[in-house]
């Protein structure tokens, strides 16, 4: 994945997200299921970058509350891409139904 | 430089959580293999009343309780002749961080600023994040919230990924982890390094928070209808929702009202897999959770469990994801109001049980939730489509979770199911048991028909399908 990346140059203060290999696979809580235990269990969290740097390097970030952390620095964006979704047919048809049972509209 | 294997931090786990909560657990302990669940909520130390004070003064609760005239309508169009009870819903998207969770985590952060901690660390995907967010925005404190956000591929459920949003937005840190129950560990790691506060949801103060919901549906109700509620319905996942409001109900006189719990069946969908974590439209106010929680409390993080839901359900009714998302849409095309769908599991429980109950009777669902990009009926079915979940309408009888989500194609369809009470109280009663000796004495007895909420016959027979015995 990381070799996938683009190499780009951070410079510091830009905020950026880190990751961390919290648990390599094999080194997971024994409870997981099978396919869980075969992926590492990975770490994000966002900062402030300390130092100029390209991805892949490790790097020491400023949290939020001032935490210094350090890990791999990724592309990783750091906004929000969560939306409201398609447009879904069926919800509009729900709409419509129970207006028409309430309301007896035809 | 501690050892921070795995193995290493949860071997601390108990003396970590103890500087981390401020509290000795092993006072509530007994020889007898039980423990004192009224002395653990009694070491919270404000009384009810003083309770929603604290809140207030925080900006917490007093929330509107909304008579549904037209879902009930609707309920009724449907219902046999002469039925369909009454639905009143509690708005507790109206509470800041938008969800009832700003009861619970607000005397748990009130007591960390009391206690002299200098920040809080919530674990938890949910509502809950955003809450102590909140709290410790309003009260100086720094937060960590840590979340179980994607799978290994980084695809995250959207619900997730706006509560993360959430979270900073109110001035978190927020520490996204992959698949997998050892948010725990990492969590636990973080207590160690920063000496924070453990804003656990199972604590006996953020418990004690959630009493004051209980405590306003019967005032509140007193005022609109005049007595208290027949059936009172919290979604459940981890019980505290349903504890704190049951125990809010019985402080404040509601002895007689029925607490029913509500749950979206995911049956099949294992919760830790890294495969199915994106097959599922809920992330909280499943069977996932709500089960294995109700039966065995004490697999939280905290030593003992104060949200102990078994002690308290009457029944527990089961909806599919479909008739949720139907019943979210319902809210906002027939009531104006545009909810978060998690928290309408409630909703979608009462609109099925309604039908079944003579129209004098009230129902009481207790929360909503916030709705926004990623946390509504189209972001999450849009998700589900594309992970290969199959959308249609047709009979939510037929819906099998991780495989398809059906949207009732009447209202009608809506059903009432029941999850069997007394299989949950006998898995419960198999783990209770499981250290104490064959005869149970008077005052295990005792204990257990308490943490079971069943009679002494019950008790009886169901130790007997174990191989014990009362004395």
């Amino acid at each position: 994945m990381a070799n996938q990346e683009p190499h780009r140059l951070y410079k510091a203060g830009d905020l950026v997200t880190i990751e961390q290999v919290s648990l390599p696979a094999g080194e997971r809580a024994g409870s997981v299921p099978e396919d869980t235990a075969q992926t590492p269990l990975l770490l994000w969290v966002k900062g402030e970058l300390q130092k100029d740097a390209y991805t892949g390097e490790e790097v020491e970030v400023k949290t939020e509350i001032g935490r210094l952390v350090t890990g791999r620095l990724t592309n990783h964006p750091v906004n929000y891409q969560h939306n409201f979704g398609e447009a879904v047919a069926e919800l509009a048809e729900v709409r419509k139904l129970v207006k028409a049972v309430l309301w007896e509209e035809v | 430089m501690k050892d921070l294997s795995y193995e290493a931090v949860m071997a601390r786990q108990n003396e970590i959580i103890r500087q981390a909560v401020g509290l000795d657990y092993d006072q509530f302990e007994k020889a007898d293999h039980t423990f004192d669940y009224e002395a653990l909520m009694a070491s919270v130390p404000y009384d009810l009343e003083e309770v929603c004070e604290i809140l207030d003064k925080m900006h917490v609760g007093k929330t509107p309780l909304v008579y549904l005239d037209n879902i009930t309508a609707l309920a009724r169009k449907v219902a046999p002749e002469g039925k369909g009870a009454k639905i009143y819903i509690k708005d507790e998207a109206a509470n800041p961080s938008g969800s009832f969770k700003a009861r619970r985590a607000a005397l748990s952060v009130y007591e960390a600023k009391r206690l002299g901690y200098k920040g809080v660390i919530a674990a938890t995907s949910g509502n809950y994040g955003a809450a102590v967010a909140a709290m410790a925005a309003k009260l100086g404190l720094k937060c960590i919230v840590v979340q179980e956000c994607f799978d290994s591929r980084r695809v995250g459920q959207p619900e997730i990924l706006e509560k993360q949003r959430k979270c900073e937005a109110l001035g978190a840190e927020v520490i996204q982890l992959s698949v997998g129950p050892e948010l725990f560990y990492e969590t636990l790691k973080l207590l160690e390094e920063t000496g924070y506060y453990n804003a656990s949801l199972y604590t006996a103060t953020a418990i004690a928070g959630v009493e004051s919901l209980g405590y306003e549906i019967v005032q509140q109700g007193m005022e609109a209808f005049g007595r208290h509620p027949d059936y009172v319905i919290a979604t459940n996942a981890g019980g505290g929702n349903l504890t704190g409001t049951a125990r809010g109900l019985r402080k404040a006189g509601a002895t007689e009202t029925k607490v029913y719990a509500a749950s979206v069946d995911l049956s099949g969908l294992h919760m830790a897999s890294d495969h199915d974590f994106n097959r599922k439209s809920f992330t909280t106010g499943h069977t996932g959770f709500g089960i294995p929680f109700t039966v065995q409390p004490d697999r939280s993080d905290v030593p003992r469990n104060a949200a102990r839901p078994l002690r308290y359900i009457d029944n527990y009714m089961t909806l599919k994801q479909g008739e949720v998302f139907f019943i979210t849409e319902s809210l906002a095309a027939l009531e104006g109001m545009e909810r978060g769908p998690a928290g309408n599991t409630s909703l979608a429980a009462a609109f099925a049980l309604a039908q079944t109950l003579d129209q004098d009777q009230i129902i009481v669902v207790q929360e909503t939730e916030y709705t926004g990009a990623g946390k509504h009926p189209m972001p999450q079915l849009s998700f589900a489509r594309d992970n290969g979940i199959d959308i249609r309408l047709g009979d939510p009888e037929e819906e099998v979770p991780g495989k398809n989500i059906i949207l009732p194609d009447h209202p009608s369809k809506i059903k009432a199911r029941f999850w069997d009470m007394a299989s949950l109280r006998k898995s419960a009663l198999k783990r209770l048991v499981a250290a104490m000796d064959d005869k149970i004495t008077a005052d295990q007895a005792q204990y257990l028909q308490e943490e079971l909420n069943c009679d002494l016959d019950f008790l009886g027979q169901a130790l007997g399908e174990l191989g014990k015995q009362l004395a």
